[in-house]
């Protein structure tokens, strides 16, 4: 089947199988920043926004994202200029394996979308979805908190 | 005896290099990880990021049973699938026993595995494995695959698997071990370890004290399961696209295993998306690789995350007695330690995980006698094998919380009964030597050694002064605990890592290391190690790790070696190509008329400077090397292998608060101090730190194996096995206590597994200071504590 939708701002049509979920596409169409880690929407590794709203993807049909607009991580920055929240993951030495960081940013996309002035309790409730093995959760924390205070002062 | 605290005349504990740490331009600082924005904006590319023509995915059969023999299998319907290729089978695979363990050769772990065999061991097992154009098709066909089993009796309880006629797993002749393999018995490991005389020492004893522990299952939950691709190039070679921390064990043993030469064989391990010792296993890349041979087709194999829960490799269940003799004064004359592993259905690291369980808590204490007796034994249940903490999680949690035990008794204070106790530089680990891998260890002599301070500085975080005053009035009550912990630097005598690094003509290095980052940061700390010995910025230095065709070789990203091992190759190849920068700048001048001496030339950022103030700088010399005068390429390599095994030393703390009406503990507030020697990146061995510590955590308290009565796991998903996340982890302060290890690189020792060592019994004494309960049996989930609660209540205690 043929679904249209808007990817990290750009309209696009692509073919899929009705069976198919959001992961599978994404990265077949060369979005492999969209990871797979338990593809059962536990852990946020595959989190992506539709329409603004953080979705696993690995539970989401592609089809349902048909007509809807979908944000992923390289919708997100460069190098050349990457996302505040990207310079604070990258600045606050938040990223160890990096498998989980992609949902952790786009996550916080969402939630400082939402509300600018997250408490550290928010921010919690936030990464809660994603699962990592890497960082003890100290400073991912604090990179959400610093990306909040620099975005806030842009 | 007590000469303890004396330090042996000429011995270098670096306290006088300590202050040079402060010389360092990039060493000791944290610049941007070398890595990280690539990770942060999805653009780093992991073994399953890359797309391949006409791949085929593979998907296994798994077995439903825990112990059956395969009577016979028929894949007719499934090779009726659209789509399906090859099915791959005992029954047309050749049978060639060896280990999983990504060990050094040759490994001391039993070679009791095959790429199929004819009886499986347990719910997780492998039977079969379906190639197909498409996952769906593999899928689909691997449900159709008829197998008859003839049923075993399973053994599930470790402490009845070794009696007489228990059923016996590894009764195929091929299985072989090290001397002491009794696989008839299912024993895949066995030591006994005496230093003293135990019998005098424990007489003499004022008080003995013995208790008995046990610590579960736990899951290494990398964020990116297992994964391989495969291929062949065009000269016809096997391509291995790998998530693995061994690459250089995973080529040697795929070629011994598939029965091609080992020059045929490439392994590249890309960015790898976590590991904790579940990477160091050659796992499931021999699967794709007979596939793509046998068909001449790329093919993938994913683990799902139900299979990375079943199928892969765990940290092994231990029961631990621990025996300490003391005086009334508090010091220890003897301790003994007896353990019983579960290594599951397989012994990947049966002997060396349960040796270290001695081998990094024992020495921490000095005593005057110790015993060590262990026995792994195999059981119808998923194997064990090397997990972050390497057998230090399972040893700390009796250790620790016996030595609290003790103190209670003597009626000392837990932090004073350690401090008179604990290991101090220029002292013997006495039991190193009968601890090696498989074989006699090297002799070992603590040099850095900042134990009391970390206890100093860890005990002011927490506010250890408040223990005793803590709100313990209502439902609700607070306790405080603390241990002590050492862990080691890499295999003395066994692991060894090798670099190159070639110069270009801006003056930038290239540096090639088999080093394995598998999310640590060793990119950017070998890096680190490379600009500072050669005196350039850190984006001076481009990194590439590795790729058994284009790195030297390196035994691979485990116990605890790579800052300490790969590190110290890389300084050497990095001096190496100093020297060479010297040379040609001496030559540069002496065309030119100007005779220098060699001992007067400096490498200071980014230039050869000599004592009269002539400098030229790198690019200049890699461009007169290249193009002008006695051209060559300035270029150099290091190898390092070292019989020292430095441990790094750290003291943990924390404050609870149980709630004895839901059994709930809460963590408010977690410290660790550590000493790693001069921490070449500090902020990644915060990171370092802080995850290993969050990862046991949760072993503490939460993570479980829950099987059925069938031995089938039944906590095989994120959802049902409760790591921690973001809302269970407590604030937390990681303090980096100051020491310089004379046999480091610029004073480095190990940071990454010694953090997993703590939480266990930290919370453990904790929450027998909150409530007055010692708890001996990890997880100590909400049920157990509440039911201890109520039964103490009614006992009236």
């Amino acid at each position: 089947m043929k679904i249209s939708l808007t990817v990290n701002g750009l309209p696009v049509s692509w073919e899929c199988e009705p069976h198919e979920f959001l992961t599978e596409v994404l990265r077949r169409e060369g979005l492999i920043g969209t990871k797979r880690g338990c593809e059962q929407g536990d852990c946020g590794a595959c989190a992506v926004l539709l329409d603004g709203v953080e979705v696993p993807s690995c539970i989401v049909l592609a089809a349902q994202a048909d007509g809807h607009e979908v944000l992923t991580i390289e919708g997100l920055g460069s190098f050349d200029a990457p996302h505040p929240i990207q310079r604070a993951f990258v600045d606050e030495t938040a990223i160890q394996c990096g498998y989980c960081t992609p949902g952790m940013v786009i996550a916080t996309k969402a939630l400082l979308d939402e509300n600018p002035t997250p408490e550290v309790g928010d921010v919690r409730e936030t990464l809660a979805g994603h699962v990592c093995r890497c960082t003890g959760y100290v400073k991912p924390i604090k990179a959400v908190l610093t990306a909040a205070e620099k975005m806030r002062a842009e | 005896m007590n000469d303890r605290r004396k330090i042996p005349e000429g011995w270098d504990t670096g306290a006088e290099s300590i202050d040079s740490q402060d010389d360092f331009k990039v060493v000791g600082h944290s610049p941007e990880r070398v890595d990280a924005l690539k990770l942060a904006l999805g653009k780093g590319t992991y073994a399953d990021d890359v797309d391949l023509d006409g791949m085929l995915y593979l998907k296994v059969l798994w077995s439903p049973h825990a112990h059956a023999i395969i009577k016979s299998i028929d894949t007719s319907k499934a090779e009726a699938v659209p789509g399906v290729e090859l099915i791959l089978h005992h029954g047309n695979v050749s049978r060639i026993p060896y280990t999983t363990a990504g060990q050094g050769h040759p490994e001391p772990s039993p070679y009791d595995i095959f790429i199929f065999d004819r009886k499986v061991r347990w719910v997780g097992d492998r039977v079969a494995c379906v190639a197909a154009t498409s996952e769906r098709a593999a899928a689909r066909a691997v449900e159709l695959i008829e197998v008859e089993y003839e049923l075993l009796e399973p053994i599930f309880d470790s402490r009845r698997s070794a009696d007489e006629g228990a059923p016996v797993l590894h009764d195929q002749p091929e299985a072989t071990g090290l001397p002491d393999y009794e696989k008839d018995r299912n024993i895949a490991a066995q030591m006994l370890v005496e230093h003293g005389d135990m019998e005098k020492a424990f007489a003499s004893a004022d008080l003995v004290l013995e208790r008995e522990y046990s610590v579960p299952y736990q899951a290494h939950c990398c964020l990116e399961p297992h994964v391989a691709l495969t291929w062949l190039d065009e000269d016809n070679r096997l391509v291995v696209r790998v998530a693995t921390q061994v690459p250089f064990h995973s080529r040697r043993i795929l070629a011994r295993i598939l029965e091609i030469p080992l020059n045929r064989i490439r392994v590249i391990k890309p960015r790898i998306g976590g590991g904790f010792g579940g990477k160091q296993e050659i796992l499931l890349e021999d699967l794709p690789a007979l596939v793509t041979l046998r068909t001449g087709k790329p093919a993938r194999l994913m683990h799902t995350r139900s299979e990375e829960f079943c199928s892969s490799r765990t940290r092994h269940p231990q029961r631990l007695r621990w025996k300490t003799g003391v005086m009334k004064d508090g010091t220890i004359v003897a301790q003994e330690l007896e353990v019983l592993a579960n290594t599951g259905a397989n012994g990947a690291h049966a002997l060396t995980v349960q040796s270290c369980t001695a081998g990094k808590t024992l020495p921490l204490y000095d005593a005057e006698a110790y015993r060590f007796i262990m026995k792994t034994v195999y059981t119808n249940l998923p194997p064990g094998g090397a997990f972050r903490g390497y057998g230090g999680p399972q040893g700390f949690m009796a250790m620790e919380t016996h030595m609290d035990e003790v103190a209670d008794k003597l009626g000392m204070d837990p932090i004073a009964f350690r401090r008179m106790n604990v290991i101090a530089p220029g002292h013997d680990n006495v039991l190193a030597k009968s601890l090696g891998e498989g074989k006699e260890g090297p002799p070992q002599r603590i040099r850095s050694n900042a134990i009391q301070e970390c206890i100093d500085r860890g005990a002011a975080a927490i506010g250890w002064e408040r223990r005793d005053s803590l709100d313990r009035d209502g439902p609700i009550k607070r306790g405080m605990g603390m241990t002590c912990l050492m862990h080691g630097s890499g295999i003395p005598g066994v692991d060894m890592a090798s670099a190159r690094i070639k110069l270009n003509e801006d003056g930038s290095f290239n540096l090639h290391v088999g080093a394995t980052d598998i999310g640590t940061g060793s990119d950017t700390i070998l890096s680190q190690i490379a600009a500072e010995a050669l005196s350039v910025p850190l984006d001076k230095i481009v990194i590439y790790s590795s790729d058994t065709d284009h790195t030297p070789f390196d035994t691979g990203a485990y116990a605890s070696s790579t800052t300490f091992i790969s590190g110290q190759s890389v300084k050497k190849a990095a001096e190496g190509a100093g020297r060479q920068l010297r040379e040609a700048a001496l030559e540069m001048w002496r065309v030119h008329g100007k005779e220098k001496k060699l001992d007067d030339l400096r490498l200071e950022d980014g230039h050869v400077r000599a004592a009269d103030g002539d400098s030229i700088s790198y690019a200049d010399i890699c461009l007169s090397t290249f193009y002008e005068h006695d051209q060559h390429q300035i270029q150099d390599h290091g190898s390092h292998m070292t019989f020292e095994c430095p441990p790094p030393f750290s003291a943990h703390f924390c404050e609870v608060e149980v709630d004895t009406e839901t059994g709930g503990v809460k963590l408010l507030k977690y410290v660790a101090a550590v000493d790693c020697g001069v921490a070449i990146h500090p902020a990644s061995a915060e990171g370092q730190t802080e995850g290993g510590a969050v990862t046991s955590m949760g072993y503490a308290l939460s993570e479980d194996y829950i099987f059925d009565e069938k031995g089938k796991l039944l906590s095989d998903s994120f959802g049902d096995y409760k790591q921690f996340t973001a809302l269970d982890a407590p604030d937390f302060e990681t303090i980096l206590v100051k020491s310089f290890e004379p046999a480091g690189p610029f004073g480095a020792k190990s940071v990454s597994e010694i953090p997993a060592d703590g939480p266990g019994p930290t919370i453990a004494n904790a929450i027998a200071n909150a409530i007055g309960i010692r708890f001996r049996d990890l997880p100590i989930t909400p049920e157990k504590v509440r039911r201890a609660w109520l039964d103490q209540q009614s006992s009236g205690e």
